[in-house]
């Protein structure tokens, strides 16, 4: 890593920091208004898995959701917005290799996703106890989950020239992604073919594995989940750095 | 002296333009060098190319001895380049753009220096302000700023004087040539070209991609453009073969090409002698636009598709 790797880390952070309301509190507010919605609404469903009820297994998916979603959005807006005001040639003509450029996107998109995963549990740790056998787990599930979208976000950062074309990226992938990575509901409840839709998702091992970390249950075995996630951040991460290197739609 | 940026045969082409059409060019250490020529020359994409903004399709750069695209993070050490379009952060305050970016460079305690360039630049009173609330040449004030914070021994600046006040033009220029005289290689463009005329010691024109023209100020001038003794006359027809041209001009100015003092007594007398009364003297010293506007109209319309 270059000396000025530090800096851009510090930047990305205190870019949405400075904005935290937007950045964290919002997206803190919108889980949380979630949860009581779907927990009012289908509180009447029988526990997930043994001793786990709905609310306790809504909220961990639905803090696993909101760590992807603003993991992408941040790494993705930093640089589309860099590109289009045009301030990163000031990155550009820095002595940083597209190494430090990839883990100081990455690593601020983790941070953001935790401060908003870490808020939505301040919130509702009073009503909504969680058990948490395995913090290991948790760790392991945070990083490779907001890791992922973070790559993901650096990915349409990169390949955006436009705004809506990003905007659109995020709707027609990340949202469906999310959306159906059995945040609301197990999916050994849903018919086999969805089945198959959802063990094709990466998104929906992050979300597992994490369930796994609180509740020491979930429907595929954390191991597998792990592998598989950390096989999509690496086959992400490779193109990425990939891309950097060359300066792709960066450097013309 | 060495080579502060050494040019060869770059070429660069964005779909059907080629905007580095083979340009070679050497700067040495120390010079305050213009880099000149109309809008599309090519001087912008030569000096990303330089910054590894632009990646050259062919061709050899370098800064300070090091190769832009197998060295980078060294050749980016080296040069401190001022973008022409005015771009900046929203999101944070000059003084906090001035400290990320030394940070960049690696350099923590740089307050010293930010200090003096803020100070240096007018911008003191504006260090807390956020990017936004500046002005356009407060703005380019602190994009140059930035691109001193880990004070590069090569200065690039692309039109850092337009839309910024005559004053702070002034105390610019007086910035530079200090940082020119303690050893800091300078390279601007600029399209007031009496600018160039007065600072630089060394011009390349850009014309289609190519330089068209370099060589030093003095011989620019010396070899294109000539010195002109301009008279109006009260009255009376201009005897034929007294005065060179074809007339006055629309405002009634005879132009007379003379070389020194002797020669502008010899005109003045000859005029005198044929009984005409000169109303209005003018000594026009050579300047850097008539040369720039004959060496531009002696190349042909290049850049254009071929
Ligand atoms: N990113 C780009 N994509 C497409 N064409 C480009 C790009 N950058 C420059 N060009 C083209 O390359 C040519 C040279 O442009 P350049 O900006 O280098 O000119 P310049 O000499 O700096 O002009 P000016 O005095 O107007 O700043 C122009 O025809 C321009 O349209
Ligand atoms: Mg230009």
């Amino acid at each position: 890593m270059s000396p000025g790797f530090r800096t851009l880390l510090f930047k990305e952070v205190l870019r949405f920091w400075k904005v935290a309301f937007q950045t964290i509190a919002a997206p803190v507010l919108t889980t949380v208004l979630y949860l009581v919605v779907f927990s009012h609404a289908l509180a009447g469903r029988v526990e997930a898995y043994p001793g786990v009820s709905y609310v306790q297994f809504l909220l961990v998916g639905l803090v696993m959701m909101a760590m992807l979603q603003n993991a992408f959005a941040n790494s993705s807006s930093s640089i589309i917005q860099s590109k289009v005001t045009g301030n990163i040639v000031f990155i550009l003509l820095a002595p940083m290799t597209h190494r430090d450029l990839f883990a100081a996107y990455l690593l601020a998109s983790v941070v953001r996703a935790v401060a908003v995963g870490a808020g939505v549990l301040a919130c509702v740790a009073l009503f909504i106890p969680l058990p948490l056998p395995h913090p290991g787990w948790l760790l392991a599930f945070t990083a490779v989950g907001a890791g992922l979208l973070g790559v993901m976000g650096i990915l349409a950062g990169i390949g955006s020239d436009k705004f809506d074309q990003l905007a659109a990226f995020q709707n027609f992938t990340v949202t469906p992604l999310t959306f159906l990575a059995g945040v609301f509901y197990s999916v050994a409840t849903l018919p086999p073919a969805w089945q198959v839709f959802s063990y094709l998702n990466p998104f929906f091992y992050a979300v597992d594995g994490f369930r796994f970390a609180f509740f020491g249950q979930s429907d595929v075995s954390p191991w597998r989940s792990l592998a598989i996630a950390t096989a999509a951040l690496g086959a992400l991460s490779f193109t990425a750095l990939r891309l950097l290197a060359r300066g792709t739609k960066l450097r013309h | 002296m060495g080579a502060a940026v050494e040019v060869r045969g770059a070429r660069k082409r964005f779909g059907l333009v080629q905007a580095l059409d083979g340009v070679d060019l050497r700067i040495d250490e120390g010079e305050f060098f213009a880099l000149l020529g109309p809008n599309g020359a090519g001087k912008t994409t030569l000096i990303s190319a330089l910054g590894g903004l632009v990646r050259a399709d062919a061709g050899e750069l370098r800064i300070m001895g090091h190769d832009v695209v197998a060295d980078p993070l060294q050749a980016r050490r080296s040069v401190g380049i001022v973008p022409q379009e005015i771009v900046f952060d929203p999101f944070f305050t000059v003084r906090e753009t001035l400290e990320l970016q030394s940070g960049y460079f690696g350099l923590r305690r740089n307050g010293a220096w930010i200090d003096e360039l803020l100070a240096r630049l007018d911008l003191a009173g504006k260090a807390r302000a956020n990017m936004r609330s500046l002005s356009g040449g407060m703005k380019r004030r602190v994009m140059v700023a930035q691109a001193l914070v880990h004070r590069p021994p090569v200065i690039v600046l692309d039109e850092p004087t337009a839309g910024v006040d005559v004053e702070l033009r002034q105390a610019l220029w007086e910035f530079v040539r200090e940082l020119n005289a303690a050893g800091h290689t300078i390279v601007l463009t600029t399209h007031y070209l009496e600018e160039a005329q007065n600072l630089c010691s060394r011009i390349a024109m850009m014309k289609g991609g190519r330089v068209v023209a370099l060589d030093t100020t003095r011989r620019l001038l010396d070899s294109f453009s000539e010195r002109l003794l301009r008279v109006k006359l009260a009255r009376g027809e201009v005897p034929a073969g007294l005065l060179p041209g074809n007339g006055p001009d629309t405002a009634g100015w005879h132009r007379i090409p003379v070389q020194n003092a002797a020669h502008v007594e010899e005109a003045l007398g000859a005029l005198r002698a044929a009984g005409l009364t000169v109303t209005h003297v003018e000594v026009a010293e050579p300047e850097l636009e008539e040369v720039f506007v004959k060496i531009m109209a002696r190349e042909p319309r290049a850049g254009a598709a071929p």
